[in-house]
């Protein structure tokens, strides 16, 4: 990870100075869309299915390209996974898309029994995951995605944090053999990579080097991961980054690393605090190499209406509210 | 009509049923009911209408059965034993530790189980899958997914109807096995869902009324959906919860008990011919 001094820009969605140079992309939306054409052209094997969403979930740009490949099913979530399961069953690739609240919450027994049960090779991309969709609201924000995903039985559950890795990981993906779950995000995403970086399934990828403190971030919050250690840096705190772009299977051997490297934990997802990037970082922790860990995700609650960066700042998924999480968790390490 | 075809297919669900009470009364639980008012249509299947090879269960041209009525899994694993896809003595592990047999169809764990079902409401929507698949591939073998009238409460089944008419699906045929009984009483009184034939036909679906102990009727009906093009079919099978045991027959302690080992010695009794 390159990223080069700049001239002071502000951030997305905490309004903090930064040095770090901004260079906003597609959205992951966009981004998993373009890729899916691709995998389109070089197999004929990838077909997809939307519920009504296509333009919003940009599975509709694989419509346009592939007709004969693309079923529209309607407002009809719970048929669209087990229609992707059959189709998967004799052979097929299908990615399945809408947004994620629907997917994951109407369609979520159909995942666990049409795929997840026999482990078919069905894709399921959840679209305008997290709350940053902004202004529609709590029906549509989700929240509650990756522990749900989590929860499937042999899934592969990732979150791209930006153009470059969402193409990456569509693509791995693909290639795949078995269930996989992929968040992507409704606005532009920062870009952190460059196209020679290499990505693997369950490896995560460390971004920043530092030594009092790690944070595991996935999906935007790996930017305000960097902008907090950025923060930390004036304050003389050295903080390392690792984007958890694999949920699960969870890079066991690069978290206890960062314990026994830094000793001390901080997570950042946009997410409940249950059952997403704080849950299973603690639970390697808890098993492999307890140290002290302090958690940035959303509360027991659900968001509401709000433009992104607003929701960031009430919802405190900030790099100022990541940066007080690392201040915290090292006056309890040792 | 080949000659003596419908007595070998009685004889046959005759020897389906046999198994059915045996292996539920080894595992001492089941759904004898549901399996005992789809057996004569899984025999009409497996034995005449499927193109299938046991020998060769992944074989890729061949039909797909879906039970989409999961708990009826013993007349499936009946037809599937009885056509060599694995031992017959394999039945009496139905729902024992480790077995392919599990209490209801697993793809996966055992040959011939095109899905995993139980969860109610899937198996249309698969078979909808699995019929598009094949349409992409050009290939020419047919969907079959058989459903209770129990199962048509759930709301996944009507929107699998209006899928499979929209894209005219017409090699899915969904047979319901209307036993008018579902777990907690009358499917009149659960939750009215007459009139069926209507509401299928104004889903877009081709329907037939049939009486599904008959195999006249049954053989005939499946062949008037092979020759439907441009939308799918429904055969919708009056049938007898409990069909061939006496005292199981439209009998709701049956839905899901095992019978003691004096009742299938009655049973076996009344399933000899």
């Amino acid at each position: 990870m390159k990223t080069k001094p700049s001239s002071q820009t502000k951030t997305a969605l905490g309004g903090h100075p930064s040095k770090r140079e901004k260079k906003m992309g597609l959205a992951t939306r966009d981004a998993y869309g373009q890729t899916l054409v691709e995998l389109g052209k070089a197999d004929p094997r990838i077909v997809a299915v939307d519920a009504d969403l296509s333009k919003s979930t940009k599975s509709g740009l694989f419509g346009k390209a592939f007709p004969d490949r693309f079923f529209n099913c309607g407002i009809a979530e719970a048929n669209m996974v087990s229609v992707a399961a059959g189709l998967a069953s004799c052979g097929k690739i299908p990615f399945a898309s809408s947004f994620a609240s629907f997917l994951l919450c109407k369609g979520f027994d159909q995942l666990r029994m049409s795929v997840a049960n026999p482990s078919l090779n069905v894709k399921i991309v959840g679209s305008h995951g997290g709350i940053s969709l902004g202004e529609d609201g709590a029906s549509q924000q989700s929240v509650e995605d990756f522990a749900l995903a989590c929860a499937l039985p042999k899934f592969t559950v990732l979150s791209p944090s930006d153009e470059i890795s969402c193409k990456a990981l569509v693509r791995l993906a693909a290639e795949h053999v078995g269930p996989v779950y992929i968040r992507t995000g409704r606005p532009k995403a920062p870009i952190l990579y460059t196209d020679t970086e290499r990505f693997q399934l369950g490896v995560a990828n460390k971004l920043a080097e530092g030594e009092d403190v790690t944070i595991i971030a996935n999906g935007l919050l790996v930017w305000e991961a960097l902008l907090a250690a950025e923060i930390c840096q004036e304050r003389g705190i050295s903080v390392a980054v690792i984007d958890l772009h694999t949920l699960k299977p969870i890079d066991e051997a690069a978290i206890i690393a960062a314990a026994e490297e830094t000793g001390a934990i901080v997570t950042a997802e946009e997410h409940l605090l249950s059952g997403g990037v704080a849950s299973r970082v603690a639970q390697v922790l808890a098993q492999f190499h307890p140290v002290p860990m302090a958690s940035v995700g959303i509360a027991d609650t659900y968001a509401e209406s709000g433009t992104p960066a607003e929701l960031f700042e009430k919802y405190g998924l900030t790099a100022r509210h990541i940066v007080q999480a690392v201040e915290s968790v090292l006056k309890r390490k040792k | 009509m080949e000659n003596g075809i419908i007595e070998q297919l009685q004889s046959k669900a005759n020897l389906l049923r046999r198994d059915i009470v045996e292996m539920i009364a080894a595992a001492a639980s089941g759904h004898p009911g549901g399996s005992l008012s789809a057996a004569d249509l899984i025999t009409a299947l497996y034995f005449k209408v499927l193109r299938h090879k046991p020998s060769d269960p992944e074989w890729s041209d061949r039909d797909r059965f879906i039970l989409s009525k999961g708990h009826g899994a013993p007349a499936l694993y009946a037809a599937l034993a009885r056509t060599g896809y694995f031992p017959v003595e394999q039945l009496k592990t139905l729902r024992r530790l480790g077995s392919p047999l599990q209490g209801h169809p697993e793809k996966g764990k055992l040959a011939g189980a095109e899905a995993s079902t139980g969860s109610l409401g899937q198996g249309i929507s698969i078979g909808a899958g699995m019929a598009l698949a094949g349409r992409l591939d050009q290939k020419d073998y047919r969907v079959y997914v058989l459903m209770g009238d129990g199962v048509a409460n759930e709301g996944q089944v009507w929107e699998a109807a209006m899928f499979a008419a929209h894209y005219k699906i017409d090699r899915l045929t969904v047979i319901l096995d209307c036993n008018r009984q579902q777990l907690d009483g009358w499917t009149s009184e659960i939750l009215d869902i007459e009139p069926l034939a209507e509401k299928w036909r104004a889903f877009g679906w081709h329907v037939i009324d049939l009486d599904g102990h008959d195999f006249g009727q049954i053989l005939k009906a499946f062949e008037e959906a092979q020759r439907t093009t441009g939308k799918p079919t429904l055969l919708l099978a009056r049938t007898t919860k409990g069909k061939g045991v006496s005292f199981m027959e439209n009998n709701l302690e049956f839905h899901g008990a095992a019978p003691t080992a004096d009742q299938l010695q009655v049973a076996l009794k009344e399933l000899t011919r």
